[in-house]
């Protein structure tokens, strides 16, 4: 990768649902240790923009590159390297934590040991071998977020992460993220609400 | 296929085989309808002994369809419903490959099960116990056929308004071959001619359907 290159580089992006023109003429950068924070009122279209990226919905024009890669000539490709973390959990209720875990573990590489990077880096270490339908509503999404422990890839795409976090966990997201980008990653989060995400620049759709 | 693709197969089907053993209900109640259905047949039929030896084929053909169909609409359903599909589809396996995993899947859990309580509802209609052999190839072959096509309905319907009415009507006319070359294997094994040839014809069948239903199957899955 050419330096200064930017991991996610949108152009001119847009995207219809239904009839609807969600947003058209997008254009973006997030440079490596970069983040982005995507903001606007409900349906602006912010979780439209990250499954667009992501490469879950079709984009209705324009493109997006990853690592100077086009999104569109290797979908499969595309998706191994970035990591979505949906408004939805996708959590087994019949499962463990740990098998939860496991089972992304196993499609993306990564091992789920009881300490950090995995488990305990959302302080699920003690929850290991509870099974998910016991779960509240914080330590599923705490679940849910723990996938950015495994492989590491170099874009993270999260919508509302923090939604139902409590304090100490919002702070424990936050040293995850700050690995990451000091690792040369980059983020594009959806939120309304504050992130702890030190310089990242504000998108408003 | 390459070693990552073979893995991420196994490990969907882990899953799913893990699945079905925390939440047997959706294994039973495949079973249970099955021999339910079989056992239904006599009392509408009376006690005719030979009345069944006509009947019995197609009757365990087609109870053992319908069962196989009932944990169908779930099968991308429920991943859709709680998010576990946008992540299966960013897992980077190609789409051919999860929905065949997913067929696989879903002929161990249901199938082998409607296969193992085949003997039962054998003898409920009174089907000769040599035949009983040949009944439960018969209906391996059928469910296999049920799991690769009603993976196809299942995307197809998936997001579907009334997804769940609309898939049987998409794959049971698909399945009419397996019922007719099932039906015939087991009538000939109770005749005490060879089912051979019909039990090679269900393979074909399967054989053609094993590739091409998964392929389509990926391309119709899409979540939004």
């Amino acid at each position: 990768m050419a330096a200064g290159q930017p991991i996610l580089d949108v152009r001119e992006l847009a995207c219809i649902r239904g009839d609807r023109e969600i947003f058209a003429g997008l254009s973006f950068t997030v440079p490596a240790g970069g983040a982005l924070l995507l903001t606007g009122a409900n349906g602006a279209g912010k979780s439209s923009l990250l499954r667009v990226i992501a490469g879950l919905l079709p984009a209705a024009g324009g493109e997006v590159l990853l690592e100077g890669a086009p999104a569109s000539t290797d979908p499969a490709g595309h998706a191994l390297r970035l990591r979505y973390i949906s408004s939805q959990d996708a959590l087994k209720p019949a499962l463990t934590v740990a098998e939860n875990l496991a089972f992304y573990a196993a499609l993306w590489g990564g091992q789920v040991t009881p300490g950090p990077p995995s488990l305990e880096a959302l302080g699920l270490g003690a929850l290991a071998s509870l099974p998910g339908r016991v779960l509240s509503t914080g330590q599923r999404r705490r679940l849910a977020l723990a996938r950015l422990g495994l492989a590491p890839v170099r874009l993270w795409l999260l919508d509302e992460p923090s939604l139902g976090l409590d304090v100490a966990s919002v702070a424990r997201l936050g040293d995850l993220m700050a690995r990451h980008r000091a690792g040369g990653g980059a983020i594009l989060a959806a939120t309304h609400l504050p992130l702890p995400l030190p310089d990242a620049r504000e998108l408003k759709l | 296929m390459n070693a990552s693709v073979f893995g991420g197969l196994l490990a969907v089907l882990g899953r799913e085989w893990k699945l079905a053993l925390r939440h047997p209900s959706d294994t039973l109640a495949a079973v249970l309808f099955f021999v339910l259905v079989a056992a239904l047949f006599p009392f509408g039929v009376g006690p005719a002994p030979e009345t069944f030896s006509r009947l019995a084929p197609g009757a365990l053909l087609a109870a053992a369809l319908l069962a196989a169909l009932l944990p169908l609409d779930r099968l991308f359903g429920a991943e859709a419903e709680d998010g576990s599909l946008d992540q299966l589809l960013l897992s980077g396996l190609p789409r051919g490959v999860l929905a065949a995993a997913k067929a696989l899947g879903h002929w161990l859990t249901t199938g082998v099960p409607l296969i193992a309580a085949t003997p039962i509802a054998a003898a409920m209609l009174n089907l000769p116990v040599e035949a009983w052999g040949v009944a439960m190839a018969a209906l391996a072959l059928a469910t296999a056929l049920l799991s690769l096509l009603g993976t196809l309905g299942a995307a197809l319907t998936l997001g579907a308004r009334r997804g769940g009415v609309l898939l049987p009507l998409l794959v049971l006319p698909l399945a009419i071959p397996a019922v007719i070359f099932g039906a015939a294997a087991i009538e000939a094994a109770s005749a005490g001619l060879s089912a051979a040839p019909f039990l090679l014809l269900l393979g074909a069948g399967v054989s053609i359907a094993a590739p091409l239903a998964p392929l389509a199957a990926g391309a119709a899955l899409q979540n939004d």
